[in-house]
């Protein structure tokens, strides 16, 4: 079973429509027992930062989820889920993260090259950095769905695809048994249906 | 690099896609649900579902299809028509649409762009406008083009942007039916006036017409068409081969 972490953000009906599909049972869930009793951790995201982290901490979660990474159980943050997972962001003021990943969030803004327009909205090429269990389905260039504003540097350790918008954007990291998307796999055609079901087989 | 996305637009009423589609491997042609799956797999990059029903029977039939399409279509979802209130965006976003595009709505109420997003988010407010040039003026048209607002457009599109529309859809009325091309004029200083994506809509006949309009406007987002993708004129697949031959980064 799939916990998806439910700390009162975003809009959760694809992502547990898409595990469905592919065959995996998943649970919208807020608490901290059925997130321990499952095999595998999503933590979605979206809206602002600071928001959500602070949801997530006044919800008690962020220690079942620091729990459970810390047991080896396979985690992944999807869009603002995956830079929750990083040490902190600047967006709109100075946010603590999860601090399960090193490196930082950062607005794209001032760090594109001019005529770029944010958000980065759109289908886009994965870039292979590194090998990952995570892409076992699926081939380097495939496109998925992206839909943000910020994005993580300084993560060179666990990153392990990028793709190019004027610049390299973090596209996917993993370290361990703690895996993030910034894009929609849930969103992203067969491609992110297959990166589910390559992250339900870790 | 970012793909120029091409998107097929649906109109539904009464939970039907109406326009009478014509595809003979499909068992139910106006069923939203198939014909969503069918763009899908052939390679569309995003669907829009317009609601065309006047009634709230019509309405309730909508978000049922609208959960059906989302448990099974795995690609960005924009829904359109009667948009009027934050309950119609929290209706249909809870029923698994990615984003809600607003027209008449946002011109009797321009509040109802900025409540939206702050509520969702600007990714998911979309502006959907349709223009028609009246004495040498590009002017807004309200009521799915029959009345004309006497606004325009230019200053209208940046203002819903400025309130926090995410995207905007433009729709010529003057090309819309005609098949013979985008409007490039007009597409060009939409393009040229907001920093958010924009979707052209309106005019496209054939796969040259997708060219042209990424060749004379290389910072356009994506291109929407009805009847050409239904009636089989234009197939996905075969479109976005010529784009990529052409030089047009797509998704393949």
């Amino acid at each position: 079973m799939v916990a998806i972490v439910d700390y009162g953000v975003g809009n959760l009906f694809s992502l547990v429509s898409s595990l469905r599909a592919i065959g995996q049972e998943a649970e919208v869930t807020s608490d901290p027992a059925a997130i321990r009793a499952a095999d595998r951790v999503i933590l979605p995201g979206v809206g602002a930062f600071g928001d959500a982290v602070e949801k997530l901490n006044a919800s008690g979660l962020r220690d079942v989820v620091l729990e459970c990474a810390a047991a080896g159980k396979p985690l992944m943050g999807i869009c603002l889920g995956m830079q929750m997972l990083f040490e902190k962001s600047f967006e709109f003021g100075e946010h603590e993260g999860l601090g399960l990943l090193k490196g930082q969030v950062v607005p794209m803004e001032g760090r594109l090259p001019a005529g770029l327009k944010i958000p980065h909205i759109g289908w886009n090429a994965l870039r292979f950095e590194k090998e990952s269990p995570l892409f076992r389905y699926i081939g380097e260039g495939d496109c998925v769905y992206f839909v943000h504003s910020f994005y993580a540097e300084g993560c060179a350790d666990s990153l392990i695809a990028d793709t190019e918008y004027g610049r390299p954007i973090t596209a996917a990291v993993q370290r361990d048994n703690v895996f993030g998307c910034q894009f929609h796999p849930e969103k992203s055609g067969s491609v992110g249906l297959n990166i589910l079901r390559a992250f339900c087989e870790v | 690099m970012i793909t120029k996305r091409i998107i097929p637009c649906l109109d539904v009423k009464d939970g039907r896609v109406v326009k009478g589609v014509n595809f003979a491997n499909l068992s139910d042609v106006s069923s939203p649900v198939e014909l969503g799956k069918y763009y899908s797999d052939c390679g569309a990059d995003e669907l829009v579902f317009y609601d065309i029903t006047a009634s709230s029977e019509g309405r309730k039939l909508f978000t049922d299809i609208l959960r059906q399409v989302a448990e099974q279509i795995f690609i960005p979802l924009t829904v359109g028509g009667g948009i009027n209130t934050i309950e119609d965006f929290d209706r249909v976003l809870k029923c698994g649409a990615d984003k809600v595009s607003v027209n008449s709505g946002a011109i009797r109420n321009p509040d109802l762009i900025g409540q939206a997003a702050e509520k969702y988010g600007s990714q998911c407010v979309v502006l959907s406008v349709d223009v028609k040039r009246v004495d040498g003026q590009f002017r807004v048209f309200a009521k799915g083009g029959r009345e004309d607002t006497g606004m325009e457009a230019i200053s209208w599109i940046r203002d819903c942007v400025a309130r926090g529309a995410g995207e905007v859809v433009v729709n010529s009325i003057d090309t819309d039916g005609v098949k013979g091309g985008f409007d490039i004029e007009l597409l060009k200083i939409v393009e040229a006036a907001v920093d958010v994506p924009v979707i052209a809509s309106g005019g496209a006949g054939c796969i040259e017409d997708f060219i042209t309009l990424f060749r004379e406007i290389p910072d356009m987002d994506a291109g929407l068409a009805a009847s050409i993708f239904h009636f089989g004129q234009v197939k996905i697949a075969d479109l976005k081969r010529e784009l990529h031959r052409a030089g047009i980064v797509v998704r393949q």
